[in-house]
């Protein structure tokens, strides 16, 4: 289990991390999702004790990470595929992991059949991996002391389609026998196939957190119109509650006959009108990346 | 992968156990070994020994083959290279960013520090045991080949001065690793900034009188001196410049160390 309760990372005057508060219980996956610099790595930084947290605190397995004994062997931690030495070669590296956490050389034999890197690729140096190959040692160093929580950061970043199933797999597995993963991704479908939990994170700030199924199916209807303002006054009328997106279409709390109704009595063209489905997420996620649309947001 | 259980309980602080130190130390000493870089330092070590004291056997007058001047020769040149490792193990962790990996597998960065400090002790008490091997050899080899004195009067003082230079070269480049946390600028400072000291009191005469104070090299000069004997004051000198110029940037390197936030980019 981990929890986050008001972390806060203030560089001067900007706040990386505002007051990030979430829950992942065991069994889950839970993904969080995020655009670059939204303050997924400072958070998870500061959830390990790497970087030290302006407010607030987290716990994991109900402790604070620093104070768990040898915590490779509770917690497992990627936070950087390529943050290993390019001089060493992969066996080298879960060699040196092993070794400080106290476990047998045939882990890392098991490690590395588990994660699918062969005898000759594990003796190559890490500076010769590719970005997959990297983060496949990576889930193998963190997976080494047989943790009961994952803390991954981007771990499907650089992994083709056939591994980010591999990676779909093995997480899950990991949380059905009762484990806690949490991973990171600024890429909303990546984060789709893998993750059943989602925390959303934009500007420091969560924006929004709960199960897949509810936020990919948040209610709504999604609108486009040959004139979104005069729409949106009609709505406003009608008191239909709604949001504009990046891509300028409305998302109405409404059914598609209200909306109808409203557009006709103004007489506006309508030229998409349909169930949001995912398209609530999905939106909420291009308006995080897309910094122009800060000031729509809100209209 | 073995079974994880359904709900896993709060860890029970009292029951777990820390990492040992031992295995700390261990696994820093072979960080020291394991990369390309590491390798060629201690290769380089090892034969820039060998040619030190093979140089000698061949140039040096046969009165002057004697174990204390063998064993002095491998003195300076070992003293370039040992530095080296000192600031590569602490700045790795930096530019090769495993810094990520160690510091999560052990909190405490005060024990990393230990271990690290533990690992440059042994690779500078290795060294030194090199360089006296090395010397044994080659004293006997002067006896057979050049005639040598051969002489074997290194005695504790000796072995202990020679000691005190290596341990104190190796310690001073983990110190300036851990200043700067970055190899070439702590490498380069490493070198430049004791030379232009040096320069400095060598050029400006007023200073000359305060350089066994001040300047590192100036009072570690005793330490090379047959006699082996040093004063009082020569002690307290190179106690002093010790302290400015190894324990200040320790202690500073210590400090930063422990506050510094590991980034991943």
């Amino acid at each position: 289990m981990i929890e986050v309760d008001g972390l806060t990372k203030a560089y001067g005057q900007h706040l990386a991390v505002d007051g990030v508060a979430f829950r992942v219980e065991p069994g889950t996956v839970t993904g969080f999702l995020g655009p670059n610099g939204a303050g997924k790595s400072t958070t998870m930084r500061m959830m390990v004790g790497l970087t030290p947290p302006t407010a607030g605190s987290s716990t994991i397995l109900g402790v604070p990470y620093s104070k768990i004994p040898n915590p490779g062997t509770y917690v497992g931690v990627l936070l950087d595929a390529s943050a290993q030495h390019a001089g060493r070669s992969g066996r080298e590296v879960l060699h040196l992991g092993a070794m400080l956490m106290g476990l047998s050389e045939s882990r890392v034999d098991e490690m590395l059949e588990l994660v699918g890197l062969s005898d000759v690729e594990a003796k190559r140096r890490v500076g010769n991996y590719s970005l997959g190959m990297r983060q496949r040692l990576g889930i193998a160093h963190a997976l080494l002391g047989d943790p009961q929580v994952l803390v991954l950061d981007e771990p499907a970043n650089g992994l083709d389609p056939a591994g980010i199933r591999w990676m779909r797999g093995l997480l899950r597995g990991f949380a059905e026998r009762g484990g806690t993963v949490l991973l990171s991704s600024h890429l909303l479908h990546e984060i789709e196939m893998i993750a059943d939990e989602l925390v959303v994170i934009g500007r420091g700030k969560i924006v929004a957190q709960g199960s897949k199924e509810e936020l990919v199916s948040a209610s709504g209807t999604l609108v486009r119109s040959l004139d979104l303002d005069t729409l949106g006054l009609a709505l406003k009328q009608a008191e239909l509650e709604f949001t504009r997106t990046a891509t300028n279409s409305l998302i109405v709390k409404g059914t598609g006959e209200q909306i109808g109704r409203a557009a006709a009595g103004v007489g506006v063209v309508l030229t998409e009108l349909r169930p949001a489905d995912g398209a609530g997420l999905e939106e909420m996620f291009l308006q995080l990346t897309a910094d122009d649309a800060r000031d729509e947001v809100s209209s | 992968m073995s079974a994880l259980t359904a709900s896993p309980a709060p860890i029970d602080l009292s029951q777990g156990r820390r990492v040992r130190m031992s295995r700390l130390f261990r696994v820093e000493l072979r960080k020291v070994t394991d990369t390309r870089a590491g390798m060629w330092l201690l290769i380089a070590i090892g034969a820039i020994t060998l040619i030190a004291v093979t140089i000698f056997l061949f140039a040096a007058k046969s009165s002057e083959l004697t174990y204390e001047n063998f064993a002095a020769v491998t003195a300076t040149p070992q003293g370039f290279i040992l530095p080296v490792l000192g600031i590569l193990l602490v700045t790795s962790e930096w530019s090769q960013r495993t810094g990520l990996v160690t510091f999560t597998l052990e909190p405490s960065r005060g024990r990393i520090v230990i271990a690290k400090f533990l690992a440059v002790l042994a690779i500078g008490l290795a060294a030194v045991a090199l360089a006296l091997a090395a010397a044994a050899l080659f004293n006997v080899l002067g006896m057979g080949l050049a005639n040598g004195a051969g002489d074997w009067d290194l005695g504790l003082a000796g072995a202990r001065d020679f000691t005190l230079l290596q341990l104190m070269a190796i310690v001073q480049g983990l110190a300036f690793g851990m200043l700067f946390m970055n190899s070439a600028a702590a490498i380069v400072l490493y070198f430049v900034i004791p030379t232009a000291w040096s320069i400095l009191f060598g050029l400006v005469s007023a200073l000359e009188d305060a350089a066994p104070w001040l300047d590192l090299g100036t009072a570690q000069q005793p330490l090379f001196d047959e006699s082996h004997s040093l004063s009082a004051t020569e002690w307290s000198q190179l106690l002093v410049t010790s302290l400015i110029w190894i324990v200040a940037p320790l202690v500073a390197g210590i400090i930063r160390l422990l506050r510094a936030e590991l980034k991943s980019a």
